[in-house]
């Protein structure tokens, strides 16, 4: 790969024919309402080409897959750099041609992942109040709880096996990007597992709702978290009905019911427009009235999208100017993702996210609007913004690079993936050996960011400030002392994959091999001769011979210390 | 980093200032506070209760006639002479829950208030955008992005400035605390350190910390090195302290659980005196919409830990409570009807505790609304009487010291003549 001098405009797309597949599995919900957006056409292969960069080539290519990855594995470089970094990115903007037989032998273990809701419901159904009224007041001890409700039959599993499948899926899968942009995505439209129902409905939102248009049309993907019982459930807008509506049979029969401006408000705020984006208190009423009767049929049972005609509130609507003609019946609904997904506010803010997510904590205001610009040109089309985003001047600038502060879930996988760990699978049920997924999963839990478990609509912040604090920090380093030393129940790490050749005897050696496969040898020399003297600490270097073995280097401690250093904490 | 370089500036001015500017370990700070060469701070612990309260359980009206005909089977019996089983009288009208009972010696020491029909002008039912509202403190406002404790503690001006002025129990920062004050977030106080042994200290230990430590010393600006300097300074500074060896006192006996746990911790921080100002800690399970119970059951067990907790804080602390203040809050209240499942379901205004030696106590504060149906907001929920800002604001200035001027509530300005008036 040679950096050229090339403008945005050398960008050409070109569309094969139907040769690329998705992977994305169907839902296994029965037959999708009429609405409900089918899988994805197969994606047009995008040919990119990369701007002139005042970065090294190892550089660019550590930028890249930090960026568009979770970090490089030992080797990951000389790999881009056979291939040619821009070829690198076009098979990743393509997930689908990208084999990934060693994510779907290992996301076997988790058998909720892909369960229909109504199973699930059943299989994990959650404990009866009574026995947990009994438990609290200790009429009734944690063994006979268990084997009345064993654990890992209780919900709680189901969001256990898809933040293990996070964590499996972010080190071991090909797909990197198409990981990034499935994470990026279900923050942006950010649901809460341990919300009443959305326990049973959390896994299908991300592999329904999310993954298949993680790269597709942002219409389709709004609609498709619109329609989802997950979605309609965490933002109360299943709830949400025609004003003073009485319902006559059903467990509110006789309970007037009425309007609920949760989700209308955060799909506009959060998930399109923008808090600043141009709508009035007005709009927010006018759209919860657009969206009346999209409810769940039965949650804890069924648990799948139904339209309720007699929720609907059938009088004429108007929404940012525009006029939804009355009877509209389920289409308003579908109306009003068709007007909030092409205004030029959501094209900014998503835009702006994005350009967040992959460039810096201050997007550089040009490239958001060549990103926006891109969202508008190509009616919303993912892929391209990204596009225009990653091969973009900006992307490839000196200011970006090792700009972003790594957030928990990044610090772990690419601490995993650094040191080349072997994620080992969960035993069978039953069993005490939980899996490296959920032992990497509960790390990343205590770094501050419970998978799955983000209580605001917001989702996790996206910028260092929320993320670098004492506590956090000392947690970090924490990890990295616990990874090195093989204390992460299921993640067993060999460093000698890591160090390579380097002698053991010789500290120097094994220093510039850690150095070169974690931090790609790309090391402030502050931190280098901070590391270096501290090869001179007995501890470290071991001369002689004690209990703990022949006189070496302690490798194991010395990758903490990379692992914790500033510059790891940086993408 | 914004403002980073600012909080991070730390030493500026204050008793410490004659050691030196910048070169001195903050953990000598500490030897200030025990010293007594600085005067010990004014200590406010707030105490969130998340998913909404019922504050009509917690702290029962039998007084008022609609209480028990509003609630069939989760209404809470009225005092009776003697039983444990009943509401415990506090002034002929209102009552404590039985299960809070261990809070009725600190009301009859006159240290506990109570502000009822509390809560916030957003009439939000959704948990997380009140309790957005009451963290930050703007109501109806999404994009604000610190909370008011920190902007509060960011106005007064500490000297010298400790890494513990502002703690958080819990792996995340709140968004209470959120903002340029350079808040802690604690686990627990034992883990706070390099371990080269994941939960056990190892000989490797001092050895990992100093590894790190020169790691992060490089003087840059940046928000790492910034913060990664404050954490081996607070480091330094609790195992100076060793608040660990602070064993509750006086007969306190804090309850298995997390908030007994936390605020255990919490109670040792003050006694080691490492500066703190403000502490955090929050307790879940208040979102009783099946099944709350009455005098017995889910809602009884909840207040059962959450009072013993408090009230062992309380009792642990001793003299210490004459410079500290709890002050407890939770998002709303619930529906003033019980629900069709033997619950409730997200209202409006609930009941605030107020504790401390500052506190005007043995008294309700506040205006009671009433529960008769053309007394309810939107005709289901408690009225608010206290908009929850004015006594925050009354804690916040009367006890902390938060000058007037202070953006504390952008955008409301809070009147003192609307104080609750719990604090003396």
């Amino acid at each position: 790969m040679r950096a050229r001098a090339v403008s945005l405009a050398l960008i050409t797309v070109t569309v094969l024919g139907g040769a690329a597949c998705s992977n994305a599995p169907l839902s296994q919900q029965g037959p999708a309402p009429a609405v409900r957006t089918s899988a994805p056409e197969p994606p047009p292969a995008v040919r990119v080409t990369l701007p002139k960069s005042p970065l090294s080539q190892d550089q660019q290519i550590t930028h890249t897959l930090n960026r568009l990855g979770y970090g490089p594995r030992p080797g990951d470089v000389e790999r881009v750099l056979q291939m040619g970094l821009a070829r690198w990115i076009e098979r990743q903007l393509e997930p689908g041609r990208i084999p990934d037989d060693r994510v779907e032998v290992a996301l076997q273990a988790f058998p909720t992942l892909t369960m229909p809701v109504p199973e699930l419901v059943r299989a994990y159904a959650e404990p009866d109040q009574k026995i947990l009224a009994k438990l609290r007041s200790g009429q009734m001890s944690q063994e006979e709880m268990r084997a009345m409700a064993p654990p890992e039959k209780r919900p709680f599993r189901i969001a256990a096996e898809l933040q293990a499948a996070k964590l499996t899926r972010a080190v071991l899968s090909e797909r990197q990007l198409e990981e990034v942009m499935t994470d990026f995505w279900f923050n942006h439209f950010n649901v809460d597992a341990r919300k009443g129902a959305v326990k049973w409905m959390v896994a299908d939102y991300e592999r329904t709702a999310i993954r298949p248009h993680a790269l597709g049309k942002f219409r389709d993907l709004l609609l498709a978290t619109a329609h989802h019982p997950a979605m309609l459930f965490y933002l109360d807008n299943w709830m949400s009905t025609k004003a003073d509506l009485v319902p006559v049979f059903g467990p509110n029969r006789g309970r007037k019911r009425g309007l609920n401006e949760n989700y209308a408000r955060e799909i506009m705020e959060l998930h399109t427009l923008g808090v600043d984006g141009g709508y009035t208190q007005e709009d927010v009423i006018e759209v919860a009235r657009a969206f009346t009767g999209w409810t769940i049929d039965r949650p804890r049972e069924q648990g799948t999208f139904q339209f309720q005609p007699v929720a609907h509130d059938n009088g004429a609507k108007r929404v940012l100017g525009h006029v939804l003609p009355a009877y509209g019946g389920e289409q308003d609904g579908v109306k009003v993702i068709d007007i909030l997904s092409r205004h030029p506010s959501t094209a900014k803010f998503v835009a702006t996210k994005l350009t967040r997510r992959f460039v810096s904590d201050e997007p550089p205001p040009a490239l958001v609007e060549r990103a926006a610009k891109t969202f508008r040109d190509t009616d919303g089309d993912i892929r391209m913004v990204v596009v225009t985003i990653i091969t973009s001047p900006e992307f490839f600038s000196a200011e970006a690079y090792r700009a972003k502060i790594k957030t928990p879930l990044e610090i772990v996988a690419s601490s995993v993936r650094a040191v080349d760990a072997d994620v080992q699978a969960p035993g069978a049920p039953g069993s005490q050996q939980p899996g490296g997924g959920l032992a990497l999963a509960q790390q990343v839990n205590k770094l501050g960011e419970p998978l799955y478990q983000q209580q605001p609509p917001t989702g996790y912040p996206d910028v260092a400030e929320a993320w670098v604090n004492t506590g956090a920090l000392l947690n970090r380093m924490n990890f990295a002392l616990g990874l090195t030393a093989n204390r992460v129940p299921g993640v067993r790490v060999d460093l000698s994959r890591a160090v390579g050749s380097a002698d053991r005897r010789k500290p120097e050696q094994v220093l510039d091999a850690l150095l070169r496969s974690v931090l790609q040898g790309q090391v402030t020399s502050q931190t280098r001769s901070v590391l270096a003297a501290q090869l001179d600490d007995p501890e470290v270097t071991r001369a002689t011979r004690d209990d703990r073995g022949p006189a070496d280097t302690d490798v194991e401690k010395l990758a903490a210390l990379v692992l914790g250093s500033p510059e790891f904490q940086r993408r | 980093m914004d403002c980073a370089c600012t909080r991070r500036s730390f030493m500026k001015g204050g008793a410490l200032a004659l050691l030196g500017m910048g070169s001195v370990p903050r953990f000598l700070v500490r030897t200030a506070y025990a010293q007594g060469t600085v005067p010990r701070p004014k200590i406010l612990i707030a105490v969130f209760q998340r998913g909404a309260v019922d504050g009509l359980s917690m702290v029962v009206p039998h007084g008022d006639p609609s209480y028990y005909t509003s609630r069939g089977s989760i209404a809470v019996a009225r005092p009776g002479a003697g039983s444990a089983e009943a509401t415990v009288d506090l002034d002929g009208f209102f009552g404590l829950h039985p299960a809070m009972a261990p809070l009725k010696p600190v009301w009859d020491n006159r240290h506990l208030a109570i502000v009822h029909a509390c809560g916030s002008p957003d009439t939000t039912r959704s948990h997380f955008d009140a309790q957005d509202y009451m963290e930050t403190g703007t109501p109806g406002v999404k994009s604000t992005q610190d909370g008011w404790l920190a902007r509060g503690l960011q106005a007064v001006h500490a000297a010298p400035a400790s890494p513990f002025r502002a703690v958080a129990m819990g792996s995340q920062l709140p968004r209470v605390l959120r903002g340029d004050v350079g808040a802690v977030a604690i686990g627990t106080v034992a883990d706070f350190d390099v371990k080269q042994d994941m939960g056990r200290m190892g000989a490797g230990t001092v050895n990992a910390r100093r590894g790190f430590e020169s790691l992060y010393e490089q003087g840059v600006q940046d928000i790492l090195h910034g913060t990664g300097r404050e954490t081996f300074d607070a480091v330094k500074m609790l195992k100076s302290a060793n608040p660990q060896r602070f064993a509750p006192e006086n007969g306190a006996q804090y309850p298995r659980g997390k908030l007994g746990e936390n605020l255990k911790q919490i109670a040792q921080l003050i006694k080691a005196d490492v500066g703190l100002e403000v502490a955090f800690a929050d307790m879940g399970g208040w979102d009783t919409h099946a099944n709350q119970g009455n005098e017995k059951g889910q809602l009884a067990l909840r207040l059962t830990e959450f009072s013993q907790s408090l009230a062992a804080l309380y009792r642990d602390l001793g003299d210490r409570m004459q410079d500290v203040v709890i002050l407890t809050m939770s998002e709303f209240g619930r529906t003033v009807r019980e629900n069709g499942n033997r619950g409730t379901d997200h209202g409006h205004a609930t009941a605030m505790l107020v504790l401390g030696g500052p506190v005007k106590g043995g008294r309700m504060a506040g205006r009671w609304p009433g529960l008769a149906r053309e007394q309810l907001y939107e005709g289901r929920d408690l009225a608010v009487t206290t908009d929850f800002r004015n006594l925050f604001a009354e804690v916040a200035s009367r006890h902390l010291g938060v000058p007037a001027a202070a953006p504390l509530f952008p955008g409301f300005a809070a009147n003192p003549a609307k104080y609750p008036g719990v604090l003396v």
